[in-house]
């Protein structure tokens, strides 16, 4: 129980995908405009990585056991193929939800952070359970990075900055600043 | 008319090193750029494996372009890219170990590298493989010395070394921060704004040219 937990609240807070690992920052520069925009993503991103590790768990124990150089091409074809499958279903059964989290998918199919998600649960060796956690907490880390980004964003908007400065380079020194307040949280558990 | 096509030819290099850079112009690539570029010998290795990722894909995929269908085209692309990515995964781990163990799992995610994708879309899928290979090459080397230039300043400042010489003696105080995840962010939004601020110097500078010019007249 302990062990699900840690594995939570590193993927959530002290290995954030985004602010350390340095994944997914296409959209955390590019959808990071308005607050409730960068919140649906999160959703919906959360939402692929959960599809993703159970792919990624279904492959590495069933098919990658006899032919372990075909991982990196299965892991992208599965997954991309079961997001967009799913989102075929859910644009079927819930054009609501479809229109919160659908438009989104496509996206965030196969971006670094999905593919790394999928790796890092590979290479640790994590089991069904554990990579659901992991995926879970990865996804909740990445919408906490991308909404308090946007939040930021919102504010600089108003602010008078020079015309030089607007624009990627403020965002990624706005990015640095946060990832170094991310830092704050590398001591946790070290106690433990 | 030969010597046309060698211009052209010299043209679709050097765009990808300067005008063009994938990193500090178009802000592509970002993922396994700043992940890895802590170090100036893991920014050369990861460089180098971008390098010839795009060169064989590009060449590939141009090579073929008459036989991809429209309707699939992304697909078959990432399968191709995603093949070198394995290729040399496996080189590097048989080659130099303790590099392959540095950079981990960014060496896969590569494939996830935008850059590489937006070339095969934009250039490689339209022209001869003579040209992709150029186009590629340059933009590859733009990449490659983004990252250089990246990995060293993060290195020099954050351990006071280059390649793991020590520069500075004793008396330097690393600043920690720099080979951290913060500092990868805040070099990169340092050397694009100094990009942006050469960039709008040279603009001023031929608008007064052509002010003057105008007067002489």
């Amino acid at each position: 129980m302990n062990e699900l937990v840690w594995i939570f609240i590193s993927a959530l807070l002290i290995n954030n995908f985004v602010l350390s690992y340095f994944l997914g920052l296409c959209p955390f520069l590019g959808v990071s405009q308005r607050l409730d925009t960068a919140f649906r993503l999160g959703l919906a991103n959360i939402f692929v990585m959960l599809i993703t590790a159970l792919c990624a768990w279904v492959l590495n124990t069933y098919v990658l056991v006899h032919a372990p150089y075909l991982r990196l091409v299965s892991f992208i074809v599965v997954i991309a193929s079961t997001v967009q499958f799913i989102e075929m279903v859910i644009k079927k059964l819930s054009p609501a939800l479809f229109r919160a989290l659908g438009i989104f998918l496509p996206l965030i199919t196969t971006n670094c952070a999905i593919l790394g998600l999928a790796i890092f649960a590979t290479n640790r060796g994590y089991d069904l359970l554990e990579g659901l956690i992991f995926a879970l907490g990865a996804g909740a880390g990445f919408t906490l990075a991308l909404v308090l980004m946007a939040g930021l964003r919102e504010e600089t908007e108003l602010a008078d900055v020079p015309a030089l400065v607007r624009g990627t380079a403020l965002n990624l020194i706005i990015a640095g600043i946060l990832s170094m307040a991310f830092m704050g949280f590398a001591g946790l558990f070290s106690g433990a | 008319m030969r010597q046309q096509t060698k211009e052209d030819t010299y043209q679709e290099f050097v765009k990808g090193l300067w005008r063009d850079n994938p990193v500090f112009v178009q802000v592509l690539g970002m993922c396994p750029m700043l992940a890895v570029t802590n170090s100036a010998i893991n920014a050369l290795a990861m460089g180098l494996a971008t390098f010839f990722v795009l060169v064989g894909s590009s060449f590939l995929v141009s090579s073929l372009r008459q036989w991809i269908p429209r309707q699939v085209r992304i697909s078959t692309y990432i399968i191709i890219i995603a093949t070198f990515v394995t290729a040399t995964d496996f080189t590097l781990q048989a080659l130099v170990p303790t590099v392959h163990k540095e950079l981990g799992a960014f060496i896969p995610l590569i494939v996830a590298n935008c850059m590489i994708l937006g070339r095969q879309e934009a250039f490689a899928s339209k022209h001869s493989p003579r040209l992709a290979v150029v186009d590629a090459m340059g933009m590859a080397s733009g990449f490659l010395f983004a990252l250089f230039t990246l990995g060293s300043v993060r290195e020099i400042l954050g351990e006071g070394a280059l390649f793991g010489v020590d520069l500075f003696g004793s008396s330097f105080e690393p600043w920690v921060i720099m080979i951290l995840p913060p500092g990868g962010f805040l070099t990169l939004g340092v050397l694009l704004l100094l990009f942006s601020w050469i960039k709008q110097r040279k603009d001023r500078l031929a608008e007064r040219l052509a002010e003057l010019e105008d007067d002489a007249r």
